[in-house]
């Protein structure tokens, strides 16, 4: 690895001039003539029908000139047709459902399998397809409705010729609403009688059915004072291996508790606003997204025209987190108010609306009943959560538990889940989604670790997965996926060195006037890589490298990054390679979608296969003019030499003409056949620029590729005041070989801020007696700013992945479940085992659990408090 | 008719250049009229529509409300100085400290560089019900939204609950509250110096402003008197975040000693009523008494004296208690 010349080095991005100088144009920035500009109404109920909606008022106004409602929307084409979920050991869902070309999603890849957030669908193994199914079949999520189903979701949008003239038309229309019950609770959904958050019931299965599931007065009863009771949960939300009960018999200890974690909006900064405009028959849209190639089949999706009717331009994307994968449903208000009016249309979404209709992270309680070994080692685990899952949604819950299961390696797992349907903010996959168990566990386990007398970091140690460590529930035939490859044990090793773990542990506990310190560690991760893109780029006559690159440019770079494994593959120098992105026209690639931590994996490789596959070609092209074999001529310098002969050969620039001339495969005339459609089509319009290489990624892969981090916290905490500090923070990543070292390090202190923000303070707060949010505003929710992050350190622990050939793997996601973790456990160390049974951790509960002595609000299980 | 946020609406916008100017403007328009000053409170409040002034009457560009003069051993601030100029002013750092750190302790440096003295003091309340626009007593309607079984209220008011229960969010006041500040208003009718401590209301007296500024009314001036100059100073607040965050609980002292003896003091904690909350009873108590831990610990317990902590927010008693100790015992 450490010949590399680019893959592993730090360079300078091609966006940073235009990032830092402000030239760089993000959705809202776009003007075009005759722009009129839209905004939303949103619900002022938690649940409601729409009687009657009067804009006359509205519409007579001058320069108001159009309305959208629900009626407006296309029917979505595949509501009756619910996919299955893929079976386990097939290639990316996204690819499979977005209809753009199913090749991307071919079967018999091993890779893990992500829905359309990159989340990882890790649910058991499917029950044999029998009896009808139950429940409701119910319409998605769309733009806008007539029945809203949270405070806020949009009814309709006024495009006028200013904002102005469009908020005066919307506080003219008047709107008849019946209202409907409501519940923001889901622990409250499921008790006996409650009310339903939406009509057909409150829990949502897969394939869009809705059901009603409540629990009986006597489940509650059995539970303890501020324990989760467990009553039933759907067949699809429950599993287990190994020999659970003789687990805990066997056990040394067993601890048993529950945790409330928050629902967090992502709140990405640029706010979800998009301008569209037709021409010719085609959508132009300018929109945020988090993938380019897969937002061009979800954007025809939305606006129920054809994938080829798209043109996406999405050259930046100011933050994401989840929430914009693959763009966004609302991107169809504009397009069809475009159509409608004949004009192009900027919808503004301002951050009121972006709370709103942005995603949030379901909020969990989980309750974890672990057993150990006298030597820390789990012998079984026991995990029950509920989530809520918004009006829309099912909960992480799932994904959850399969991450607890590879991260601490039970022997035996029980797993049951629900999430509830709740008249509040939708929810989305949120950067590492499931990664929220994360304190549920923690706590439990840095219990035991003091119970029992063992160190923090050797429970973690003991427990760590390693090689091909098994993951997830068992499949259909019993056994158990299994990792590509965990370096665990080495990060933790790593880790407790760099950030001095024994002295700091020697040093936590004593109190140092009204400051007492605690120490913390914990291990995170999350999915890190898919398989089976394509990759895409043409040697050209000025001898310069051109790379397609069809990933989003979210603000991760790895639009960028990725491409430096085809450079490397040509020996290329990065000064002569030229990378396109960020506009559907300029003949891109079929890519993955940016969930899931699987860019840097999926497309260092598919990078890696056109790289390989030029050198081929160069080295045909060589042969063919020079004589020999191919096998005979080295690729290196800019050109492409007889081996051991440096003067018989051609420069990049000879072969890119010799290409032109040869045609067929050498200048994309002719095509692989696996390649995507997309892909396809784009080299088809670049065939005869020069020497192409094209293919797809068809390296070997066996196991689920994932990516792990561990993370080291150090808290300062004011007993007088419940004021508290993050101080220290050191993050090891065992993520394979290490990609771009400084955005490596970027998204892993990113990561871990986003993981600390629930443990520190980010919250969503609700009237539950009357269903409206409250912490609207950034001083409400309260995400930590910049002076409430601590010292940072990091390291890798840089082993390349052995089932990926440039041995990368993603790390997006896995530093924040790593950070949450660490974060809680220090701040048990500092404030005692039984200080706190919910995050966010703030002054308030700090306070009461001291003046309580050290007890925490028992049985208060509530949710957005 | 339908309600939408997180849009500007038409105003008319003036920006006279002097006081006088200024008052015959806020004078003609009456209560249609909003003085503007950093705009910190008010766009927000103007974004999410909630007051829709026909006129804003913009201070910035009046000299005489700008800076800060000496004045016999004390300072007249413009009201319209920013808080950034403020914290770090030499004289106010070296001789009223607690000014200099309460004003470097509000929100953020871009909240400092904009905010005034005259704005920050004269803020309203950031009661997420209120400033979201339920229709509370603080906004002319017949409830309080905040003080339900069902409400969150962890920021809320622990002291001198009357229907609402809104707290005063200044990190300025209570310091100001301290050194005996006097507060120059003037208006069409003249000018009058009120002391800070009288500048603020409780919802008793009136449940829809927190200051007794009238329509009509400006604030042209903060006196500080030479009183203090010098003395022992305290400023502490309690804070979620470290920056862009207001006070859960804040607290100013200004403390005269001699021999290890308080000789004087005055004590004001703020976020815990609709006013900055000056603790008489605790004054009185510790004037005479050395500066120990049982003097702290006396000063503690009758700071708390009479607190109605809500259903989330009991540990603001705590919390006030352990900083009036903290300022007593040092
Ligand atoms: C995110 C955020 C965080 C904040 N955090 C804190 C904090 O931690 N601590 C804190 O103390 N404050 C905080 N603030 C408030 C801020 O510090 C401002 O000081 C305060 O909002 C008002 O100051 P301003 O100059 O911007 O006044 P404006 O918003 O212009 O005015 C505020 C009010 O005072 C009136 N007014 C202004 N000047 C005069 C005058 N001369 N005469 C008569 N009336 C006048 C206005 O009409 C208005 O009603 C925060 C604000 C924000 C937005």
């Amino acid at each position: 690895m450490s010949d590399y010349k680019l893959i592993g080095h730090n360079y300078i991005t091609p966006d940073l001039v235009a990032k830092v100088t402000g030239q760089a144009k993000y959705a809202e920035d776009v003007r075009a003539d005759g722009m009129l500009v839209c905004r939303l109404l949103g619900s002022p109920m938690p649940h409601a029908r729409v009687r009657r909606i009067d804009a006359s008022a509205a519409l007579a106004m001058p320069g108001v000139r159009a309305i959208l409602t629900a009626d407006d929307l296309p029917v979505p084409p595949v509501a009756a047709a619910p996919s299955p979920p893929p079976a386990p050991g097939t290639s990316p869902a996204p690819a499979a459902r977005s209809g753009a070309a199913g090749e991307g999603g071919r079967r018999g890849q091993r890779a893990i399998a992500v829905d359309e957030h990159g989340q990882p669908i890790g649910g058991a193994a499917p029950t044999p397809a029998a009896a009808a199914p139950a429940g409701t079949l119910v319409k998605a999520e769309a733009a806008l409705t007539m029945e809203p189903l949270y405070e806020g979701e949009p009814i309709l949008a006024i495009a006028a010729v200013d904002e102005p003239t469009a908020v005066a038309a919307i506080e003219r229309i008047a709107i008849d609403f019946e209202p409907l019950p409501f519940v923001v609770d889901p622990l409250e959904g499921l008790r006996p009688g409650s009310p339903n958050a939406r009509r057909e019931g409150n829990v949502l299965l897969q394939g869009n059915r809705i059901v009603e599931l409540k629990w009986t007065d006597a489940d509650f009863a059995a539970a303890a004072l501020g324990q989760l009771p467990a009553g039933a949960v759907p067949d699809g939300d429950a599993w287990s291996f190994g020999d659970v009960d003789a687990g805990f018999t066997d056990a040394a200890l067993v601890v048993d508790e529950s945790f409330v974690i928050p629902t967090t909006s992502h709140i990405p900064l640029e706010p979800r606003s998009a301008m569209a405009y037709w021409q010719n028959g085609k959508l132009y849209m300018h929109c945020s997204t988090q993938s380019l190639a897969q937002s061009v089949p979800a954007i025809a999706r939305y606006c129920g025209i054809s994938p080829s009717q798209v043109v996406l331009i999405s050259p930046y994307t100011g933050g994401a987190f989840g929430g914009k994968n693959p763009a966004y449903l609302h991107v169809a208000i504009p397009a069809l108010l475009a159509k409608k009016t004949g004009q192009p249309v900027m919808m503004k979404i301002t951050r009121d609306d972006e709370m709103n209709i942005g995603r949030s992270r379901p909020g969990m309680i989980g309750r974890a009943k672990v057993g150990f070994a006298k030597d820390g080692r789990i012998t079984a685990i026991d995990l029950f959560v509920v989530s809520d899952g918004g009006p829309y949604g099912r909960g992480d819950h799932g994904s959850g538990a399969r991450l607890a299961s590879v991260l601490y390696q039970p022997k035996a797992m029980r797993f049951r889940g629900v999430g509830v349907l709740t008249n509040t903010v939708p929810r989305g996959s949120q950067r590492g989604p499931g990664m929220q168990i994360a304190p549920a566990m923690e706590l439990v386990i840095s219990k035991a670790a003091r119970t029992l007398g063992i160190d923090q970091v050797a429970i973690h140690r003991i427990n760590a997965p390693a090689g091909k460590a098994p993951v997830g529930p068992p499949q259909r035939d019993g056994s158990r996926r299994y990792v590509t490859s965990a370096f665990v044990k080495e990060a933790l090793d790593k880790g407790a060195d760099l950030f001095g773990w024994h002295e700091r542990k020697a040093a936590s506990g004593t109190r140092h006037g009204s400051k007492v310190r605690g120490v913390g560690v914990a291990v995170g991760t999350y999915s890190a890589g898919s398989v089976g893109y394509d990759g895409l780029l043409t040697i050209e006559p000025d001898g310069k490298l051109y790379i397609q690159s069809g990933c989003g440019h979210l603000g991760t770079n790895s639009v960028f990054d990725t491409t430096r494994a085809a450079a490397e593959a040509l020996d290329m120098p990065w000064d002569k390679v030229v990378i396109t992105q960020g506009d559907s026209t300029r003949n891109l690639p079929w890519s993955c979608s940016q969930g899931g931590s699987q860019t840097a994996h999926a497309h260092t490789r598919a990078n890696w296969a056109a790289g390989l596959d030029a050198k081929r070609k160069l080295q045909e092209i060589a042969a063919k003019d020079l004589g020999g074999r191919a096998e005979d001529y080295t690729v290196g310098g800019e050109r492409v030499y007889r081996t051991g002969a440096p003067g018989r050969g051609l420069t990049f620039a000879q072969a890119a003409k010799r290409a032109i001339d040869l045609g067929g495969a050498y200048d994309g005339h002719e095509l692989p056949s696996e390649i995507n459609a997309m892909t396809k089509a784009s080299a088809t319009a670049l065939a005869g620029r020069g020497l192409m290489g094209v293919a797809k990624d068809t390296f070997k892969h066996d196991g689920d590729t994932m990516s792990f981090v561990a993370g080291f916290a150090e808290v300062e905490v004011d007993v007088e005041t419940g004021e508290f500090a993050v101080v220290d923070y050191t993050a090891v990543v065992d993520v394979g070989t290490v990609l771009h070292p400084r955005n490596c390090q970027g998204q892993t202190y990113g990561g871990s801020l986003l993981g600390m923000a629930h443990a520190i303070g980010h919250r969503w707060v609700y009237d539950r007696h009357y269903g409206l949010a409250l912490a609207r505003r950034f001083y409400h929710s309260k995400p930590p700013s910049l002076l409430d992050a601590p010292r940072f350190q990091w390291a890798a622990v840089n082993l390349p992945d052995p089932e990926t050939p440039v041995g990368v793997r993603g790390v997006g996601e896995p530093p924040v479940g790593a950070a949450y973790g660490a974060v809680v456990n220090a701040l048990v160390d500092a404030l005692g085992d039984d200080a706190f049974r919910r995050t966010p951790v703030m002054a308030d509960s700090v306070l009461a659990s001291f003046e309580a002595g050290g007890k925490p609000a028992r049985g208060a299980l509530a949710f957005h408090v | 008719m339908a309600v939408i946020r997180g849009s500007m609406p038409s105003f008319e916008l003036f920006q006279p250049t002097s006081v006088d100017a200024a008052l015959a403007l806020i004078g003609r328009h009456g209560a249609a009229a909003r003085i503007l000053g950093g705009g910190l409170d008010t766009f927000d409040a103007l974004q999410d529509r909630v007051v829709q002034p026909a006129a804003l009457v913009d201070l910035g560009g009046i000299a005489e409300l700008q800076g800060i003069r000496e004045v016999g051993g004390g300072l007249e601030i413009g009201a319209m100085t920013t808080l950034a100029e403020i914290a770090r002013h030499p004289i106010v750092q070296s001789q009223f400290a607690v000014l200099a750190r309460a004003a470097g302790a509000v929100g953020s440096p871009q909240i400092r560089n904009q905010g005034t003295l005259g704005g920050n003091v004269s803020q309203s309340t950031r009661c997420w019900y209120y400033r979201s626009g339920w229709t509370c007593y603080r906004a002319g309607g017949n409830s309080c939204f905040a003080d339900t079984p069902t409400a969150v209220n962890r920021e809320h008011a622990i002291f001198d609950l009357d229907r609402c229960v809104a707290v005063n969010p200044s990190d300025t006041a209570p310091a100001l509250v301290a050194l005996d500040a006097q507060m120059v208003v003037r208006s069409s009718r003249g000018e009058r110096v009120v002391a800070a401590e009288d500048y603020f209301l409780g919802p008793d007296i009136d449940i829809t402003r927190m200051t007794i500024l009238d329509a009509g009314d400006l604030l042209t001036a903060i006196r500080v008197p030479a009183t203090w100059a010098g003395a022992h100073f305290q400023f502490e607040k309690v804070r979620d975040r470290k920056v862009w965050d207001f006070p859960l609980v804040n607290i100013a002292t200004a403390m005269k000693m001699s021999n290890g003896i308080i000789r004087d003091i005055r004590l004001v904690v703020n976020a815990v009523a609709a006013r900055p909350r000056r603790l008489h009873e605790v004054e009185n108590a510790v004037r005479g008494k050395p500066r120990d831990a049982a003097t702290a610990t006396l000063a503690g317990e009758l700071a708390i004296k009479g607190a109605q902590p809500l259903r989330h927010n009991t540990y603001k008693v705590a919390l006030t208690r352990n900083l009036v100790q903290r300022a007593i015992r040092g």
